[in-house]
């Protein structure tokens, strides 16, 4: 059987439906002490005296520490990506000394016996603070005079990026139409659903540290970095992960603590973060505000785009924070041809949770800006969205090509996707439904939403990632060992944390071995297992480390080949390998499996010259370009004029994420990643209110989707292999997330254009909805409607 | 200290506990059975899903004290190859897991009310189970899955 291709059910499964898992949390090592953290309460503040002494004395409290304690060892959380020679770059203790600048920021923390004891005697710390001015409008921070995040800075700017290819002043001079924008991406919270955890047990001199991370590899050298401990002296081990969605993408002050802790004290350390706290200080995604021009011919062409960007990094800059919207910035041309693009992002200080990566990082934002504009652009002409799309995007026959942000698109066939969605939505048949509602001034009004996209992924070239001034490369890592019995153990750097590469890099291996998928087993997330390693995110895994697997295994058969020929006493070129069989051509009964090679050569008692033991392989992958997922989108959207409540009536999702090595997994992606698209439309925001508190702090005030607020979708694949792998796979964790959002704010504003609406601001609740009614309905244009329906709710203010 | 007797998984334990100690941190710190995670604080999440006398609590919203004289079932307690399990495998309807056992205790609690709910009241009913992962769609599935599976046998050997 052919396992790549086929919808093998996961192997990791077996101990997630029973409870056998391995959570970081789970593991309570004897002896181990449990930390608990005070936490800012202020937005920004000079800490004038904090004051340990009475928590100590708390029955079980081993340790209380302040910033100040720990100010010689604790050293600056990293940042990895100085994305411009000026970026202003500023230190960032793990726990705070003399000022916090965000709610939630670390200022004490006590050891206990046990998680009780620990959080009892917060309460008897003191801390004085001066409170200083919150920072929290993007927009206002960097007016002349305003308050500052780092008064050391002078500036909450921390850098300005700018790209410009062709000229764009040229192109929006005398543009025949000119749509101007300003869309806001607000900020959302990843909420993963495992909360993070991370315990550090010493061994003498020697440290293995358990985190809920997506990054054990970059974590183990960030930790070294940071603290001194010895790179060879500090293993990290990432178990079983409970999602990330980029939010474990990080190196945290309490991994940083957790280690100089367990130092210190000589005993195993665990900490894991409640809800509440996790809402306040695992890093935030998005807060964006794009100011957008995008000209174009009155048939509709395209001639540019113009993109102005505030990100707001929050109080510091985190493991990436400042080049997540740099990983936008080639996506605003979208699927689609023109000749002139710029794009200027200034990164913004705030006294507010520093942003870094959350699902898509960057994309999802580029990709709402320019499918968003499309819908006008369509709606200014008085064309079919569609058809204004069909009119500009790269045709089939044209890739590769480069595009106007300076990328080459290896392939991609959007015309077949684009088809094939319609016809699974019905288009035609949903259109004249709106046109029926709309005559009938039905209350409840239908919209229909479109989003072709691509993404960049399969993070990444390393020259690419280098020419950017990212402080690593993106190259992935595999190793094949072929045992003696001939079961096979797979090592891989891509750390899973529910994407199920146990299952589909065993699909692989047993597909290029020719050994059967039982006899694979996938290691990963221990830096004493897997020693090198890039980690996952940025749908990366498969297409990157997927491929590195790849090039590992032809290595084992390559070597396994000159051992068949010398046992069989024939050349290699007479060699045949098919099924996990070696034989001579045309002497088909004379033959090895590759497990009687492995065993041969583990054996080594008759290898050819120079050929030494066994057949392990080890292979890395450094991909030459990114690769570029496409689809089609469609959304319908039944909203109620009156009440502003947004129903989902349907959901196509047809996606081209190239080659498929398990298409159960990639389906699952799909839907969890729409899910979380449409949350960030419909439901979620992380709520600063003017002082810099969190006000979204529970899930019970940051509404992330349940099984009642989502629609069954249809999902589909077309099927372009990606040019640039031998697998010719793209990647599929993001697609969903950044496909999505436009697709549903677009159905959103098409069911309420006849009302004037032209932009409901996300999340799009039934209030904002409402609003947007009332607010821009000018009562003239509801002029069929007089007296009822449309015209109605035109009028009401 | 009040001492509690509580039947977990079929073992019964007798254990003194502070007042305010929660079910899932008795479960988890005390008794060992970590089968069942913590995903909030605010009652809101279900990862924490367990049977106390057959009918599905959030652990983390139980006092120990609570629990005392009852029984309590986690999904470490489930038969081998429980049908809702396997659904849940079948229909891959988990990926990170960590939702896993409450989705799978708040399910069963789910049939045990309505052996054939549609898919609107499987939505309905999950709605305090939160899923980060799978955009639900394949819970659903399972969760149907696993009613046609568990209306076929169990009801035959219990009538026989």
């Amino acid at each position: 059987m052919t396992e790549v291709g086929s919808p093998r059910l996961r192997s990791e499964d077996a101990r997630l439906v029973t409870g056998r898992t391995r959570w970081t949390d789970n593991m309570t090592p004897a002896g181990t002490l449990h930390v608990a953290y005070l936490r800012s309460p202020i937005a920004h503040a000079r800490i004038t005296r904090v004051d340990t002494e009475p928590a100590k004395g708390r029955p079980g409290v081993v340790a209380v520490l302040s910033g100040a304690d720990l100010a010689d060892e604790q050293g600056s959380l990293p940042c990895a990506w100085v994305v411009t020679e000026d970026m202003r770059l500023p230190e960032h203790p793990p726990m705070a000394v003399d000022e916090v600048r965000y709610v939630g920021e670390p200022v004490a923390c006590v050891v206990a016996r046990d998680p009780y004891a620990a959080v009892d005697a917060l309460e008897e710390i003191d801390v004085d603070y001066e409170p200083l001015p919150a920072v929290v409008d993007m927009e206002a921070a960097l007016e002349e005079g305003a308050d500052l995040v780092h008064e050391g800075l002078g500036t909450n700017s921390s850098y300005t990026w700018v790209f410009e290819n062709g000229d764009v002043d040229a192109a929006l001079r005398d543009a025949p139409v000119l749509i101007e924008r300003r869309y806001v991406q607000q900020r959302l919270i990843p909420t993963a659903m495992e909360p993070r955890s991370v315990l550090c047990v010493p061994e003498g001199d020697e440290f293995t540290l358990y985190s809920s991370t997506q990054i054990p590899h970059i974590l183990r050298l960030m930790l070294a970095t940071v603290t001194g401990v010895p790179e060879h002296r500090l293993r990290v081990v990432a178990p079983d992960v409970g999602g990330g969605f980029g939010s474990k993408l990080q190196v945290y002050g309490e991994e940083v603590i957790a280690l100089l802790l367990a130092r210190r004290l000589g005993r195993p350390v665990k900490w894991t973060e409640s809800r509440s706290e996790g809402n306040m200080t695992v890093h935030h995604g998005r807060d964006q505000i794009q100011r957008l021009t995008l000209a174009a011919e009155r048939d509709g062409r395209l001639r540019g785009i113009k993109v102005e960007l505030l990100a707001d990094m929050g109080a510091y800059l985190m493991l990436v924070t400042p080049g997540i919207p740099l990983l936008g910035a080639f996506m605003y041309s979208g699927v689609y041809k023109m000749d002139a693009y710029s794009l200027t992002c200034t990164g913004v200080f705030t006294t507010k949770m520093p942003t870094d990566a959350y699902r898509g990082a960057g994309r999802p934002e580029a990709t709402f800006a320019i499918e968003r504009l499309m819908d006008e652009l369509a709606a200014e002409l008085d064309l079919d969205p569609v058809e204004v799309r069909r009119r500009n995007w790269i045709r089939h026959e044209e890739f590769p090509y480069d595009t106007v942000a300076g990328l080459t698109y290896d392939s991609g066939d959007y015309e077949s996707a684009t088809e094939r969605a319609l016809e699974l939505f019905a288009y035609d048949k949903l259109r004249a439904e709106q046109a029926d509602r709309r005559e009938r001034r039905d209350p409840v009004q239908l919209g229909i939403g479109v989003s072709v996209f691509t993404e960049m992924c399969g993070l990444a070239p390393s020259r690419v990632l280098g020419s950017l001034s990212y402080g690593a490369g993106g190259w992935e890592h595999a190793s094949v060992r072929v045992l003696p019995s001939g079961k096979v153990e797979v090592v891989t750097g891509t750390s899973p944390h529910g994407q199920g590469h146990e299952t589909a890099w065993a699909q692989i291996t047993a597909d290029r071995l020719g050994v059967p998928f039982e006899d694979v087993r996938v290691l990963h997330g221990d830096t004493a297992v897997s020693h090198k390693g890039m980690d996952t995110y940025g749908s990366r895994s498969l297409a990157v480390g997927g491929v590195a697997l790849y090039s590992a295994c032809e290595k084992v058969v390559d070597k396994a080949r000159k051992v068949a020929a010398h046992l069989l006493e024939a050349s290699e070129q007479d060699l045949e390998f098919s099924g996990g069989r070696f034989s001579v051509r045309g002497v088909e009964q004379e033959g090895r499996t590759i497990q009687e090679v492995a065993t041969a050569a583990f054996a080594a008692h008759d290898l050819p010259d120079g050929v030494e033991p066994s057949l392990d392989s080890d292979a890395t992958f450094d991909p030459e370009n990114f690769s570029f997922p496409h689809g089609t989108h469609l959304c319908a959207a039944e909203v109620d004029t009156e009440t502003g409540m947004v129903r989902l009536r349907s959901y196509v999702a047809l996606d081209d994420v190239g080659k498929v090595v398990n298409p159960v997994i990639v389906e699952g992606q799909v839907h969890g990643g729409l899910a979380q698209g449409i949350a960030q439309a419909l439901f979620e925001e992380a709520v600063y209110d003017a002082e810099g508190n969190l006000t979204t702090t529970t899930m019970a005030d940051y509404l992330i989707p349940t099984a009642a607020d989502l629609p069954e979708f249809v999902t589909e694949r077309t099927e372009t292999p990606a040019t640039t792998n031998p697998l010719g796979v793209k990647g599929v964790g993001e697609a969903g997330t950044i496909a999505s959002t436009p697709a549903v704010v677009n159905a959103i504003v098409d069911a309420l254009r006849p009302y004037g609406v032209r932009d409901v601001p996300m999340p799009c609740t039934p209030e904002r909805v409402w609003r947007a009614l009332r607010d821009e309905s000018p009562p003239d244009l509801a002029e069929p409607g007089a007296g009822g329906g449309l015209g109605s709710a035109g009028g009401a203010r | 200290m009040p001492r509690i007797r509580v039947e977990v998984d079929g073992s019964s334990y007798e254990d003194d506990v502070e007042p305010r100690l929660l079910l899932v941190h008795y479960l988890r710190d005390r008794l060992g059975k970590v089968g069942t995670p913590v995903g909030c604080d605010t009652t809101n999440c279900g990862a924490c899903t367990v049977l106390m006398d057959g009918l599905s609590v959030k652990s983390c919203s139980v006092l120990a004290v609570q629990a005392d004289g009852r029984e309590v079932t986690t999904v470490e307690g489930l038969r081998a190859g429980h049908p809702m399990q396997r659904a849940f495998h079948e229909e891959h309807a988990l990926q990170c897991g960590y939702c896993t056992p409450g989705m799978i205790m708040a399910s069963i609690d789910l049939l045990r009310e309505n052996a054939d709910p549609s898919e609107d009241e499987i939505r309905d009913g999950l709605e305090g189970n939160l899923c980060r992962c799978t955009g639900y769609q394949n819970i659903v599935r399972a969760v149907r899955r696993a009613a046609t599976e568990m209306r076929r046998p169990a009801s035959e050997e219990v009538t026989s």
